[in-house]
């Protein structure tokens, strides 16, 4: 990339069962924290640790993270032409350790619960709309059951249906005990999925943290109401 | 000519020679003999692949390393051993009304399923139905003359081996017939024939595999595959080649496909040093179509030139040629997609699609479509593209906990998943497989 510095001053702790809420303007370097923490090989880590259940991640392959619960649902997922979804997922779940008839007794569950019906026999992320990529984006979620889920904008361009259906699925993954981390530039689904703990990054550096009348305050008076 | 005959010169006994041990009649005789001569009067290919380190006079141009035996148990170890690894006589068990296996000259074993024999269809070895059928001579090289090209005419002068179909009126062989081609011996010329006659309203669908061990000496295959297709007849011809990286692969393959006739071709090229292959079809009557779904696999080193020619010559005819090509370290896929549509033939329809997938910077590819439509009521349409595998992809793919190998073979697959999947079960696993093996060998 261009080599320069997106990140600096971030400092945050996501724990086990908790929603967590990491908001700030459009470019405030939201998606780089995320991209960075899944590894992304356009990012490099120049400086600071990251760590799962006290295991420096930043040095593992991307799929090393993901194998030890590192999640993130993508802002943009990529279409992969000629990968059916449920091969895709077949395959992925496995590498997190889950056999074949764990498998084929989560997958209808989830496609059921998620109302994804639809997307059985699709090819991954192919032809999806906005809203369509989100929710299969939220299945993979579902199925992979990781530790750690960094959500990318889960909401944007979801209809009010949909945003219940990730909302209430979002809920669930905090209550079995994954920690979450939701990165919006925009209060809306937080009402939906009120989170314990709010970050406000800005300029890639953390320049607020609170509960969640941080997010309220944010909705009212924009984040003009929390930059110094 | 028994036991190991491979004589390297290319003269005018030989082929006496040749047609006296295979007890051919006069007519074929003659077609040998003219064949030479129109042979010596053609210049190489003006295109394509560098063919100048393909050696005339250092090919054994017959040789019958193996006796035909009726059993698989028959025959020698080494070779038997090798259809059991192709898993021939399983597949010969589970999945085929016919199986023909020929090693470098003759065929060696043959077998065909007595409801199909029952259906009065004909499943023999060429050289058999040139003896049994006089007949046979209003199709041999009527759809593809010796003139036609320098390797056409070779063909015809030293041709050995390979399988006559037959397929009577309204018969439909709901099963696939299959011949399997083995290479053995070090720098030999493999020229087997391959003659469908579908007669209306029948259909049949037609396997080939093909491979060979690795020799230091280039060898060369230069097989004939001509398909007649009649009024409404349906014939699918399916080819997977995996041959050996100094085999020079240099066919040709042409249909006839009369009034609503169907010829579709399908074709896996896994193998050999240089690939020339461009089936195709001529459209005779109205109605007629054809598919051509070709999948290659350029790796180090190889030159896979292929394409598809479809000549519309009949009102209302279509065609749909697609093509999907992986290239690999540096290997060059070219690919040539020929429409012509002659003044008679209103109201057709043409298709060519060819995208091609480069795994590494090396890798090289080209798309030559020459479409040529002599009449405005016609539908043309052509698409091409090319790409690398994104670095977005692989992330995300990554990113749920693939490694980098499985990521990128789960790409290329579903790239050429529209093609694998019209390739039967027992070759397409076979060619995933490979597919597998390379990349591992390629991401290390």
């Amino acid at each position: 990339m261009s080599g320069k510095p997106i990140l600096q001053g971030v400092d945050l702790a996501l724990e086990p069962g908790r929603i967590h809420a990491l908001m700030g303007p459009n470019g405030s370097g939201k998606s780089t924290l995320a991209l960075s923490l899944a590894g992304q090989p356009g990012f490099a880590v120049t400086r600071g640790r990251a760590s799962l259940d006290g295991e420096d991640i930043l040095a593992l392959a991307p799929h090393e993270r993901a194998r030890r619960g590192m999640f993130l649902a993508f802002q943009y997922p990529p279409e992969i032409e000629g990968v059916a979804l449920k091969e895709f997922l077949r395959l992925a779940c496995g590498e997190r350790g889950q056999g074949f008839c764990e498998f084929h007794k989560s997958y209808p569950q989830a496609i059921n619960q998620l109302r994804m019906e639809a997307f059985d026999g699709r090819e991954l992320n192919v032809g999806f709309s906005g809203g369509e990529k989100k929710r299969a984006e939220l299945l993979q979620l579902y199925l992979l059951r990781p530790k750690v889920a960094l959500l990318d904008e889960p909401d944007s361009g979801v209809d009010v249906d949909a945003l219940r259906l990730i909302a209430s699925a979002i809920r669930d993954l905090a209550l079995g005990g994954a920690a979450v981390l939701i990165i919006t530039h925009y209060p809306r689904i937080l009402e939906h999925v009120p989170p314990s703990d709010v970050f406000v990054l800005d300029e890639g550096r953390i320049v607020e943290r609170g509960g969640p009348e941080l997010a309220d305050r944010i909705g009212e008076d924009g984040f003009e109401a929390v930059r110094r | 000519m028994t036991g190991r005959v491979t004589p390297r010169a290319l003269t005018r006994e030989f082929l006496e020679q040749l047609s006296g041990e295979k007890s051919e009649p006069a007519w074929m005789r003659a077609h040998r003999q003219r064949c030479l001569a129109v042979f010596e009067g053609l210049r190489m290919p003006r295109f394509g692949p560098d063919l100048s380190s393909l050696d005339f006079a250092d090919l054994a141009y017959y040789a019958r390393p193996v006796e035909p035996v009726k059993r698989w148990e028959d025959l020698p170890d080494e070779i038997r051993g090798t259809f059991q690894a192709l898993r021939l006589p399983e597949a010969e068990q589970r999945a085929l009304a016919g199986l023909g296996a020929q090693v470098d000259s003759e065929v060696v074993y043959r077998s065909m399923l007595d409801e199909v024999r029952a259906q009065e269809v004909i499943f023999t070895s060429m050289d058999t139905a040139v003896r049994e059928h006089p007949w046979v001579q209003d199709y041999f090289m009527k759809a593809i003359p010796p003139e036609d090209n320098k390797f056409a005419a070779l063909h015809g002068a030293v041709w050995s081996g390979g399988t006559f179909i037959w397929i009577p009126a309204g018969v439909e062989v709901t099963v696939p017939l299959q011949a399997y081609y083995r290479m053995q011996t070090e720098a030999v010329g493999q020229f087997e024939h391959t003659l469908i006659v579908a007669e209306p309203g029948s259909s049949v669908h037609y396997i080939e595999g093909c491979s060979a061990p690795r020799h230091s000496r280039a060898a060369l295959h230069s097989g004939m595959v001509e398909i007649f297709a009649k009024e409404g007849a349906k014939v699918r011809f399916t080819t997977v080649q995996n041959w050996s990286k100094n085999v020079y692969n240099l066919n040709n393959k042409r249909a006839l496909a009369h009034a609503g006739a169907a010829v579709d071709w399908v074709s896996g090229s896994l193998g050999s040093k240089v690939t020339m292959l461009y089936p195709t079809t001529v459209l005779l009557g109205p109605g007629a179509r054809t598919e051509n779904l070709a999948f290659t696999f350029a790796q180090e080193g190889m030159w896979l030139d292929s394409g598809a020619r479809a000549l519309h010559r009949a009102p209302e005819t279509t065609s749909r040629l697609i093509s999907r090509s992986v290239v690999q370290g540096s290997g060059k896929s070219v690919f040539r997609g020929t429409v012509h549509v002659s003044p008679l033939a209103k109201g057709s329809k043409a298709h060519v699609e060819c995208s091609t997938l480069l795994l590494t910077p090396d890798a090289k590819t080209e798309t030559i479509p020459i479409l040529n439509a002599e009449t405005d009521d016609v539908e043309l349409g052509h698409e091409a593209t090319v790409g690398r595998v994104s670095q977005d992809q692989l992330f995300y793919l990554m990113s749920r906990g693939l490694s980098q190998a499985q990521a990128m073979s789960l790409i290329v697959n579903g790239f050429v998943s529209p093609i694998l999947k019209e390739i039967p079960l027992e070759y397409s696993i076979e060619l995933r497989g490979l597919l597998e093996m390379s990349f591992e060998k390629a991401i290390g």
